[in-house]
């Protein structure tokens, strides 16, 4: 058996999972501290269905714990940033345009040093050994205990980041290191960013970590600990305490995993129905597409590996308004005080769950308390309801082929079984929790991303290096080898560079390698 | 008439020079940093009119060549376009007064204004494209008889080369990109110096003003809940380019795209909300052909812009995506751009399209099938 734990903003929601099977759900409220939130779910589960602790194989945990870190500027440690590829990129150096209050939160200090590459590989200039043991002597002399390390072009060679990685290890003791080619892709200030932001966290995951590695195992439990990822895959908490920037997205990720794994989908569009806001994301092969522009976190520019959402103000809690014969819908919602609003709650507010209800299409609080709503506006803010969110759906879509659509999310009741452009509707069972059902069935991956000489005829060779590098990431990540499979191949051309340079992109999954205990 | 610009209004230009882009010309926010980066120390920089500029000044026009995204790695040392500029002052033995853009569209709009911000030297509103163009000799100063030669070239490491083609600006299109490959595919230009004289007779005026003008014409219309294609509409026959109008509005349906000799081709297809017959839209980096069914209704060098349908921000074919909202949106280009010796420059037939030139205004009305 497993445990899927989602730590969200609100609610903490965990499920036991047996196989395929979900054997006990539960929703409790987010605790201020990470740690005590989680037993208590977990002492919910266990009353809700009794188990062994040496029966759970595995323990999955998604958590906003630290992008909040980053958005509050607060528990971060002094960092610093080492770029290699002077003379260029000096115009611009670390930490440019980053919010003053992060600076200070970290005090951030940027050093740019010899070094870096040309996208065919060749140096931009050599490394320079003393200019790098001054640097560092510097970092040590300032008390710096975090090191973000960048490299020009560093996701086509990462010898020069690794080189001084090894350095400024030996030369700090206990210091930790972060790189840029293993965080973020091409776009060197954008993956510089996010390695800081890394950098800057990991003494905090070092204390989560260890906090709910402990916390687990006084519990009695034996089983490992994963923490779920931005796209969907997991890490086990010792490449958490060294990735805490790779839990950033977990949240909307494994509500669409959920809803995968609940629906039977492997490609479709989900609609996470919430109280404020519905949230529309696209599944391929299982896994949620991911954004291809920059995200900003906290003020500062990243090209993390966030998922694709669109998001719009409708959810159960949102006010209708009816005037004359004009019903709209939201945006704005009455959020958390739903059951004291609304009108089958006995409150005053006309919401969205009101118009549900009086459909009859389901029953929440009192129907008799929206009998009198005249039935022609029920069906115009329901219909209007429905119009806006398949518009999202349609939006989302990358090709003209109809989509199956699976509706999660405790707000879904709104929707009606049919949506304009929607190949079919599907309501999964346990659809309120498909967030921790994300978490626990969440698989291990391996990416490429990098920009690749292209010869004639030599199209297929190139893929196929890219694809085992791949796989050999996946394995190395924990993965059961037999079951690694290529699910995503990307082929860019890149204009005014010659030999057919192309980005390629590929991602290996494969099943977590479960171990008897 | 002079002005200056200062950080504040860098986001309004960006976004007009992503506009006059025409879907290429490179992501223009990084320009925007490096400027707003040296900006922090010089305060303003100040933009002159041609009408300004005595015969005997100089100008020496800066710009970046080559790929956009090996530029979002290596990004620049900072010091490039000047010492481009330095080394044509050296071999031309004359002193740069002014600098200027050589493309209004993408991110050579803002390189002018990073070199001016370091000199101090003021940068004259106007440019050679009016718009982006692929290569170097697509210029009105070539058109008009200003030979692009001697170009320097130069590196982050202060290394520096001359390509002197005399008056075969293809040639030095060629020798100059070959040159950018070998500096790993991105260098910074300096070349059309001319006097100004010669800058009144061959560039087009008041691109960089502009550029500023349709940026924030976008965003204050936005700010009041106006629409920003319709305030985009208005405010082009106060210009040269006297006439802005949305030729299609629809969905993308399709985006097709190759590579072909280093640059990106392809062809988008966005089909309208009612029964109309499909908008496509082919590019080369740049939109260059619009047709509706099967009749054309945008020929480059006219603009044609992708802008997503609520919000007005221009779209570039990198990031053209099936799903996307959007208006075909069309500008004339002006008249010195449509003369018989502009249009074997960068017409339509320079892009190996078979078709003639004709304006899109007269398009509209006859169509060509």
């Amino acid at each position: 058996m497993r445990i899927g734990i989602d730590v969200g903003g609100t609610n903490t929601d965990a499920v036991l999972l047996d196989g395929h099977s979900v054997l006990a759900e539960t929703k409790t409220a987010t605790s201020g501290d990470v740690t005590s939130g989680i037993i208590n779910a977990i002492d919910q589960l266990r009353r809700a269905r009794p188990f062994e602790t040496t029966s759970i194989k595995a323990v999955m945990i998604g958590t906003t714990h630290f992008i909040n870190a980053i958005i509050e500027a607060d528990r971060l440690c002094p960092t610093a940033a080492v770029r290699l590829g002077l003379p260029a990129t000096a115009s611009l150096p670390p930490l440019v345009g980053w919010p003053d209050r992060l600076i200070k939160a970290t005090s951030g200090t940027g050093y740019l040093c010899h070094g870096g590459h040309e996208f065919d590989g060749r140096l931009i200039s050599p490394m320079d050994r003393s200019e790098l043991m001054r640097v560092i002597e510097d970092i040590h002399a300032r008390g710096i205990r975090t090191v973000a390390i960048s490299s020009v072009f560093s996701p086509v060679n990462a010898e020069l980041e690794q080189e001084v990685a090894s350095l400024v290890l030996e030369q700090i003791p206990g210091v930790h290191v972060s790189m840029s080619h293993e965080i973020g892709r091409m776009g060197l200030l954008e993956r510089e960013n996010a390695t800081i932001i890394n950098a800057c966290l990991r003494e905090l995951a070092e204390q989560v970590c260890t906090g709910l590695a402990a916390t687990l195992r006084e519990a009695g439990f034996t089983a490992p600990l994963y923490l779920s990822q931005n796209d969907g895959t997991l890490m086990d908490v010792d490449y958490a305490r060294e990735y805490p920037v790779a839990t950033f997205a977990s949240g909307p990720t494994n509500s669409m995993r959920g809803a995968a794994f609940l629906s039977g989908l492997e490609t479709c569009a989900v609609v996470d129905v919430g109280g404020t806001t519905s949230d529309v994301g696209i599944l391929q092969s299982g896994f949620p597409r991911e954004a291809t522009a920059e995200v900003s976190v906290g003020g500062v520019r990243t090209n993390f590996r966030m998922p694709d959402v669109l998001s719009v103000g409708i959810g159960g809690g949102s006010r209708v308004r009816v005037r004359d014969d004009d019903v709209t819908v939201g945006p704005d919602s009455v959020g958390y005080r739903l059951r004291e609003e609304a009108y089958v709650f006995g409150g005053n507010t006309l919401t969205a769950t009101d118009l549900a209800v009086a459909s009859g299409h389901t029953e929440v609080g009192d129907p008799s308390l929206v009998a009198q709503l005249d039935p022609s506006h029920v069906r115009a803010g329901l219909d209007r309801i429905a119009a806006e969110v398949a518009e999202i759906v349609d939006r989302m879509r990358t090709s003209p082929t109809p989509l199956p659509v699976a509706l999660v999310g405790g707000g879904s009741i709104l929707l009606p079984d049919e949506l304009e452009g929607a190949a079919k509707v599907l309501r999964p069972d346990h659809f309120a929790v498909a967030n921790a059902i994300g978490a626990a069935i969440a698989q291990i991956g391996g990416e490429v991303d990098r920009i690749f000489a292209v010869a004639p005829g030599k199209r297929d060779e190139v893929l196929d290096t890219a694809k085992q590098e791949a796989v050999d990431r996946a394995v190395a990540a924990g993965a059961e080898p037999a079951s690694v499979e290529i699910v995503d191949v990307e082929e860019v051309p890149i204009a005014y560079l010659p030999g057919n340079a192309t980005r390629i992109r590929v991602r290996a999954v494969g099943d977590l390698a479960l171990r008897d205990l | 008439m002079a002005f200056d610009i200062t950080i504040a209004d860098l986001g309004d230009l960006v976004r007009g020079a992503a506009l006059l882009g025409t879907g290429g010309g490179g992501d223009p926010a990084i320009g925007h940093t490096l400027v707003a980066e040296a900006l922090r120390d010089a305060g303003t920089i100040t933009v002159i009119d041609p009408d300004e500029l005595s015969d005997d000044d100089f100008v020496i026009p800066t710009a970046l060549m080559g790929a956009p995204s090996v530029l979002v790695e290596r990004l620049p040392r900072g010091s490039e376009p000047v010492d481009a500029l330095r080394a044509l002052e050296r071999h031309t033995g004359r002193t740069a007064t002014a600098t200027m853009p050589i493309e209004s569209g993408g991110i050579n709009s803002t390189i002018p204004l990073f070199v001016a911000a370091q000199l101090g030297i003021p940068v004259v509103d106007a440019d050679g494209m009016g718009r982006a163009f692929p290569e170097l000799q697509m210029e009105t100063f070539a058109v008009y008889g200003v030979n692009g030669s001697p170009l320097a070239i130069a590196d982050e490491h202060g290394h520096t080369a001359i390509v002197n083609t005399v008056a075969n600006n293809k040639k030095m299109e060629d020798w100059a990109r070959a040159l950018t490959i070998k500096m790993g595919g991105v260098g910074y230009i300096a070349e059309y110096g001319m006097d100004g004289a010669e800058v009144r007779r061959t560039a087009i005026p008041r691109t960089l003003s502009l550029a500023l003008r349709l940026g924030r014409t976008i965003r204050e219309a936005r700010e009041h809940h106006r629409d920003p294609v319709e305030a985009l509409s208005e405010l082009l026959p106060e210009t040269l380019y006297h006439r802005g109008e949305v030729i299609f509005s629809g969905k993308i349906v399709d985006v097709e795209r190759t590579t072909v000799e280093g640059f990106t081709r392809g062809k988008a297809r966005i089909a309208g909300f009612g029964d109309e017959p499909e908008c496509t839209v082919d590019f080369q980096n740049e939109y260059l052909v619009a047709r509706i069914g099967d009749e054309t209704r945008v020929l480059v060098p006219d603009l044609i812009t992708i802008l997503h349908l609520e919000t007005g921000e221009p779209i570039t074919a990198e990031t053209l995506r099936y799903g996307q909202r959007v208006r075909v949106f069309a500008i004339s280009t002006p008249e010195m751009m449509r003369t018989p010796a502009a249009l074997e420059t960068f017409g339509p037939a320079a892009f190996g399209l078979t078709e003639d030139f004709v304006p899109f205004e007269r398009l509209a009305r006859t169509g060509v099938r």
